[in-house]
């Protein structure tokens, strides 16, 4: 497990520096430069070359890079040349705020996912089948930005019942320790903040839940389906074993393998679909500070989150692979 | 299980809500609710030091903290006392005798003073390295035109600004190389606010670092920003909020808002529904087609009187467009009236200068160009070019305050022209950096729309900016209106001043470099609630003068 763990951070090292490449490459290959954005429209030809020359954005692009390269070993990722504060601080003030979104996400997807794909795989063929099968298809066919935007016209604009914006109330004066409003509202014993955190999360979550929650149901249905006229299910049934047991220890255990695969894969969508989600919604995180980047032609920002989330994704994919160890033994003498 | 979820977080929000005004309690968050006020700014503020700012959203949060020497008279652009009291001017411009209000102090409990002042005026002027960068001291370049030292040779002592002595606490003089008649009205702009000295040496504010990257903002810029405003700076969470909160030592009238919000909510479209959520008070930059709406569901929309202009270019680096007599058949031949009616926000000024009427220098006897189809037809026959194809460039995609939808401008601009016999090959292009690339970069334009939003009253603000030199846009080289503009600027008895600047107006619309179409007026919307919000040509709007419903 140790050196498979090792191989895998290993490997991770040319994926990185091969990305870094490209990424350097399509950000400079964005229609205009950093200097229009910063200037304005009045901007001088002289005052663009100057910050140019400044930014270093005049160099070669070989030198460029090398000299981008050279800092990132050092682990600077470079200024916003917009907030002009560091990179790394930005994406570290923000990924709170997207990991508590995701992962409230991928708990919708989850827990309605496995239980909405199960019951479709055991009355297969029934109407609750057909209901499942269509209402997943749905999700995953429904962009996410106009899902977005549609939750939020309904049960923000029209209904009022959630807010339209934002982590916290602002209005609300809560104290933030961690970054993730939720539990810094618990740890503070502030506890209508933590609410009122929970609330802001209902909407974009949901949002972003909805396309990990039709795949994680397709493929626990298929899965289920598969396994529960296997031999050994047969065989478990035939030993005397409680139906109840035999759906639970037996049928659900074995089907999880391949939804955990999904379930980690559906990680990285979750961390680029909370670009379009966290835009609709203002919600502070790592994705919408990356789409104002887009905007704003802001490469280091473009480079460095980009960059780091590859890196993120890395990891929780390892997790994910580690994981299946605990769930099927055979995994663990490989 | 979502179903149960959202009856659960419905419940919560109920018991939220009703938690609100009430306060909080030892171990609850606090809650702020009616004298906090929650304005949706569109993005970030660039730094929290205006001296390094030029944007809209930095200054917006800037004038709640910062206040300068000079102010502007409620609902105008005129220059009214601040934190001086009252100015004289010497007879030759050169000497600037500011009178300074006694009893203020900086958040900080720095005492306001001629020490202070001074220590401002000399921290602008000896700005070094990348802080002489555009992107960071725009303000102190285009007004003083230079430092007191730089290694750029345009900037190396060629500013205006010589020195600055206290003589008494309650007094500033500032001394000029030459007159800079536009400095009591510069003044008014949150670069020039006045920051508390200990402050800025305590915080390292000139600390900005950066050799060939993005410039590093210093503590200063990013957390402690330090004025003598009627509110004080509490915390930014960049991407989220600015919050500010009453400062108790104000020497004017603290006001009902005790607290300031501004959550940055990006897109223009969230922000509206933000406010028809009840997210928010209110927020900037409507958009037109948001206005009638946001009527009739019941919020407020408040206009700010147009500190701007919107015009249609001509460049006369294309040969047809260089013929006098085509240029006025163009002028002749758009219904200004009919294109303001119909494209642009309800309260739009038909323009007639290229600068607005709030302007000291605007001129009510330039000449017209009626819309007069016939003369427009004659004209372009006269010049032999009745059958007359031309280049008509447009952005797409793109809002600008002066010009809200500039398709629909286009289309109505482009009818006109096609009634007196101009055939228009229509070139759109996205806004940046491909429009105006093409605009400012090069010749290769013809007719354009193009506008600018003034930042404090002086015409050389906006002819200036256009006409002040040769340039791409307009592709011309008029030596004589250029000096007519460029000498004005310095004329120090204020009247001749404004004298100078009238004729150059005239004699631009007698060159008719383009046509002056609109001035299009912003718009704000609030709750019905929000009450007083002093809205101001030149946005200097601070919070402290708003009342709040329950």
């Amino acid at each position: 497990m140790t050196r498979l763990i090792l191989r895998r951070l290993a490997l991770l090292v040319p994926t990185l520096l091969g990305l870094s490449v490209l990424l350097f490459l399509w950000v400079r290959a964005l229609p205009g430069g950093p200097a229009t954005a910063l200037l304005g429209e009045r901007a001088t030809p002289d005052a663009v070359a100057r910050i140019n020359e400044l930014y270093g954005f005049d160099r070669p692009l070989p030198q460029q890079y090398v000299t981008w390269l050279g800092q990132l070993l050092q682990g600077n990722f470079g200024v916003s040349t917009r907030t002009g504060r560091p990179v790394l601080d930005e994406f570290m003030s923000r990924f709170p705020a997207t990991i508590e979104l995701s992962l409230v996400a991928l708990l919708v997807a989850v827990g309605v996912g496995i239980p909405l794909g199960y019951v479709a795989a055991r009355r297969q063929g029934r109407l609750v089948d057909h209901a499942a099968v269509v209402t997943s298809l749905l999700g995953v066919t429904i962009p996410v930005f106009f899902l977005a935007f549609l939750l939020k016209w309904l049960f923000a604009v029209q209904l009022g019942w959630f807010p339209s914006a934002g982590r916290q109330d602002p209005a609300m004066v809560a104290t933030h320790p961690t970054g993730f409003y939720v539990l810094d509202g618990l740890a503070t014993r502030e506890w209508d903040a933590s609410w009122d955190a929970l609330v802001h999360l209902v909407l974009p979550a949901l949002a972003l839940g909805t396309i990990p929650l039709a795949i994680i149901a397709r493929i626990t249905r298929a899965s289920v389906i598969d396994v529960q006229h296997a031999d050994y299910v047969r065989t478990a049934r035939a030993k005397g074993l409680s139906p109840t047991h035999v759906r639970g220890r037996v049928i659900l255990h074995n089907a999880m393998l391949p939804v955990s695969t999904t379930i980690g894969l559906q990680i990285g969508l979750l961390l680029s679909g909370a670009v379009l989600t966290e835009t609709v919604f203002a919600f502070p995180g790592v994705g919408k500070f990356l789409a104002d980047a887009v905007f704003n032609l802001d490469y280091a920002v473009l480079q460095g989150f980009i960059l780091l989330i590859a890196v993120v994704y890395a990891l929780v994919n390892l997790a994910v692979d580690v994981s299946y160890g605990l769930i099927d033994p055979r995994m663990r003498t490989r | 299980m979502v179903a149960g979820g959202l009856v659960v977080g419905l419940a919560l929000t109920a018991c939220a809500a009703s938690d609100r005004d009430t306060g909080g309690d030892d171990d609850g968050a606090t809650d702020g609710g009616r004298d906090t006020f929650i304005f949706a700014a569109s993005g970030d503020p660039s730094s929290l030091d205006p001296a390094f700012a030029s944007d809209g959203e930095t200054f917006r949060v800037a004038r709640q903290i910062f206040e300068g020497l000079v102010g502007v008279e409620p609902g105008t652009a005129d220059p009214a006392p601040l934190l001086a009291e009252s100015w004289d001017v010497s007879d030759d411009g050169l000497e600037y005798t500011f009178t300074l209000k006694e009893g203020v102090t900086f958040h900080d409990g720095t005492a306001f003073d001629g020490d202070a002042v001074c220590a401002n005026f000399e921290r602008w002027n000896n700005f070094t390295g990348v802080l002489q960068s555009e992107s960071l001291s725009y303000y102190w370049q285009k007004v003083n035109g230079g430092f007191a030292s730089s290694d750029v040779e345009s900037l190396n002592g060629t500013g205006k600004y010589e020195s600055c002595e206290a003589p008494d606490a309650g007094t500033a003089v500032v001394h000029l190389r030459s007159p800079l008649p536009e400095l009591v009205s510069a003044l008014s702009l949150p670069a020039f606010a006045m920051q508390s000295p200990t402050a800025l040496e305590k915080y390292d504010a000139d600390g900005v670092t950066g050799d060939g990257e993005a410039p590093v903002l210093p503590e200063y810029a990013t957390g402690h920003p330090t004025g003598t405003g009627p509110f004080v700076f509490e915390s930014w969470s960049p991407g989220e909020e600015v919050v500010l909160s009453a400062y108790e030592d104000y020497w004017g009238e603290q006001g009902q808002v005790r607290r300031i919000v501004f959550p940055i909510i990006s897109d223009a479209t969230a922000r509206r529904q933000a406010l028809q959520a009840g997210d928010i008070d209110g927020y900037d930059l409507v958009g037109p087609a948001d206005v009638v709406a946001l009527e009739e569901a019941g919020f407020q929309i408040v206009n700010r009187e147009p500190f701007n202009v919107l015009y249609l270019g001509m460049n006369q680096g294309n040969p047809d467009l260089a013929d006098l007599r085509v240029r006025q058949a163009i002028a002749h031949a758009i219904n200004k009236e009919a294109l303001v009616a119909q494209t642009l926000p309800e309260g739009t000024e038909v323009a007639t200068n290229f600068v607005p009427p709030s302007v000291a220098g605007w001129n009510a006897d330039v000449a017209t160009y009626d819309y007069d189809p016939d003369k427009a037809r004659a004209l372009l026959a006269e010049a032999g070019r009745s059958a007359l194809t031309i280049d008509f460039n447009y952005p797409t995609n793109v809002s600008r305050p002066y010009m809200p939808t500039p398709e629909q401008v286009f289309t109505a601009i482009e009818a006109d022209l096609e009634a007196v016999g101009i055939t228009v090959n229509a070139v759109p292009d996205p806004w940046n950096p491909e429009y105006l690339d093409r605009i400012q970069g090069g010749a290769d334009h013809g007719l354009h729309l193009l506008g600018w939003t003034g930042d404090y009253n002086d015409t050389y603000n906006f002819i200036g900016v256009f006409f002040g030199g040769t340039s791409n846009e307009w592709g011309f080289d008029n030596p004589e209106l250029f000096a007519a503009i460029n000498d004005a600027r310095y004329v120090a008895d204020l009247d001749a001043q404004t004298e100078a600047y009238e004729a150059a107006n005239a004699a631009i619309l007698d060159f008719l470099p383009g046509v002056p179409l609109a001035h299009p007026v912003p718009s704000l919307a609030f709750k019905a609630d929000v009450q007083g919000y002093p809205a101001s040509p030149v946005q200097d709007e601070v919070y402290n003068v708003i009342t709040l419903g329950d």
